[in-house]
């Protein structure tokens, strides 16, 4: 059911054509906002849009530093600016998941491309359209999906957990340099999903134990309309 | 003046040559800017991204390779990307300089083009054999996906190697509707800004989109700069409105911020927000509204920039200026060292200028 709860604004999503990314282009699309998702396969990605009448679909790699401002560009050009970015796409790294000693370089760097550096540079690019749309009293916000592995060492995650755990520490820097500007930057662990990411992870995980990722979608979605409120509107 | 052949925004060497409210002249490091701007003040950036505007492709009807280089729009509509201004060029690429390159094949009205994944159509010729309005093909997605990716930087023979888009865009750079680069805001980092506000000196913005500098033909050229579309944005005008009534200074950073500044202005006064397009010239008669000091690329003598800066001192310090620019060695172009030109009738003056040691050769 389509809502307006999050009427026009203006929200990215990378990783949007699976897992909790797909969650939440569909409830940010039932809730109002003007969503553009990205995702690598061309097919998965107007499949998705197709899916969700509205919602902008952008093929491009973020773990890629060419593809970093073709995506930029389409996210403040389709939206008209930026509100929030959520970084959702992530890697494992290897999979099976490999014990750390096991873990070939190139792996780790795969993991940190997606994870840790990808996140950045669509950060960075997109700094100007959210700290304008701060200027002119929008909740502009950036939200880094990251996991119970950034602080646990859970064994055989090391390539996983140590991007996401960078990751979570430089949410924690950027929300420090960015709040005078009036961005925000958060890092949220959604909890083990069932998803494909986590199938790979743990495929003999019975997915009745694990949370939906519409909840977590749901969860995301709360912490949106409470910036809203608090950074936005009551400003 | 020398070219700035290396594409870096802020290079550690990078000069400012400050022409203050009494005409004269002092030499600083362009990285302490915000020292020459006082406490009160409010420097207002153009915060437009920049489009790979330069498209590569032929022209069907005669099979020949062209550059196509985006120029205009009459909007700044992310919905409606469809209809451009546009300059042809022949074969060859930025290598050559603009002036050099091979005339395009005879264009007509209802040519159709193939830009890589975009097509689209010479819709009519703008008054001269290589400047036409075209319009794309396909949906708005398609167009902005098209752009994106085959699109490249508009260059200039004077930096070799090839642009990167985050090369040309500034570091507050949003929606994307520049073509070439508001390149005074390559000045700007997130360390300046930072500065700014611990000495007390506003930060505002405006999206302007910046046209290109250069068509290769002196006629065209001469008719520049075209209309540009701009969006001035609420908070901007409570900002300039509060400065001002503070006696502030209102600072542009760019001649494109003066454009939009000043055709705003005069439209309707007090200022208002919203969406315009800044059709007019500035230069030596233009009495100016709102804007009381400018920060610029250093223009070379008969461009249109150059002719801009006139509106803010009298064509004696002008001269006066060129000759230290080159007697100094600053460096032209988009890459290159900048100028802060302060009005005669600023309502104020920054301390941290007046004590400055000023050079009186």
């Amino acid at each position: 059911m389509k809502t307006d709860r999050l009427n026009a604004l203006r929200i990215a999503v990378t990783g949007g054509t699976s897992g909790l990314g797909l969650a939440l282009v569909r409830a940010l699309h039932a809730s109002g906002a003007q969503v553009a998702f990205v995702a690598r396969d061309a097919q998965r990605v107007a499949q998705t849009a197709r899916a969700f009448p509205g919602c902008q679909g952008i093929v491009g790699d973020i773990a890629h530093k060419d593809d970093t401002h073709r995506i930029a560009l389409q996210i403040s050009a389709v939206l008209g600016g930026l509100d929030v970015l959520v970084n959702n796409a992530s890697s494992l790294g290897p999979v099976p998941l490999a014990l750390l000693a096991d873990t070939d370089c190139e792996d780790l760097e795969a993991a940190l491309a997606t994870n840790l550096v990808g996140p950045f540079r669509l950060t960075k690019a997109l700094l100007g359209a959210l700290a304008a749309a701060a200027r002119e009293g929008r909740p502009a916000r950036v939200i880094n999906i990251v996991s119970d592995a950034a602080v646990t060492p859970y064994a055989r995650w090391g390539a996983y957990s140590a991007s996401k755990a960078a990751l979570l520490q430089m949410s924690r820097i950027w929300d420090e340099e960015l709040r005078e500007h009036g961005v925000r930057v958060s890092a949220i662990d959604p909890g083990d999903m069932d998803t494909p990411l986590h199938a790979l992870a743990a495929p003999d995980a019975d997915p009745a134990t694990l949370k939906r990722p519409e909840t977590a979608a749901r969860e995301i979605i709360a912490v949106i309309e409470a910036a809203r409120v608090s950074e936005g509107e009551a400003a | 003046m020398k070219a700035a052949t290396l594409p870096l925004q802020r290079p550690r060497d990078a000069k400012l040559l400050v022409v203050d409210a009494a005409g004269r002249l002092h030499h600083a490091e362009r990285a302490r800017l915000a020292e020459y701007l006082c406490p009160g003040d409010l420097l207002v950036a153009n915060d437009a991204a920049t489009l790979p505007a330069s498209l590569t492709g032929l022209h069907l009807r005669s099979a020949a390779t062209i550059e196509v280089r985006l120029a205009g729009r009459s909007t700044l509509a992310g919905d409606d990307v469809r209809a451009f201004r546009a300059i042809v060029l022949g074969t060859g690429d930025h290598r050559t300089r603009t002036e050099d390159r091979a005339a395009p094949p005879l264009l007509r009205a209802g040519d159709a083009l193939a830009l890589g994944p975009l097509r689209a159509t010479v819709m009519r010729m703008l008054g001269h054999p290589r400047m036409i309005e075209l319009r794309f093909q396909g949906s708005t997605h398609a167009v902005w996906a098209g752009i994106a990716r085959h699109g490249r930087p508009i260059q200039y023979a004077h930096v070799e190697s090839p642009l990167a888009l985050w090369g040309v865009w500034t570091r507050i750079a949003a929606r994307p509707v520049a073509f070439e680069p508001p390149s005074a805001g390559f000045v700007l980092d997130w360390q300046l800004l930072r500065t700014l506000r611990e000495r007390d000196v506003g930060f505002a913005t405006l999206t302007h989109a910046a046209g290109i500098s250069s068509t290769g033909d002196a006629a065209l050229d001469a008719c520049m700069p075209f209309d540009e579309a701009y969006h001035l944005p609420e908070a901007t005008v409570q900002a300039i409105t509060r400065t001002q009534a503070d006696g502030g200074r209102i600072v542009a950073l760019g001649t494109t911020v003066v454009r939009a500044l000043e055709h705003a202005a005069s439209v309707q006064q007090p200022l208002c927000s919203g969406d315009g397009l800044a059709d007019q010239r500035i230069g030596a008669q233009t009495r100016l509204r709102v804007v009381d000091g400018i920060v610029s690329g250093t223009h070379e003598i008969g461009s249109s920039h150059h002719e801009l800066l006139r509106a803010f001192a009298n064509e004696a310090v002008l001269k006066r200026a060129d000759a230290a620019l080159q007697r100094h060695g600053y460096r032209t172009h988009e890459f290159g060292d900048s100028v802060l030109i302060e009005r005669p009738a600023s309502p104020r003056r920054c301390a941290a200028v007046m004590s400055l040691v000023f050079d009186s050769s």
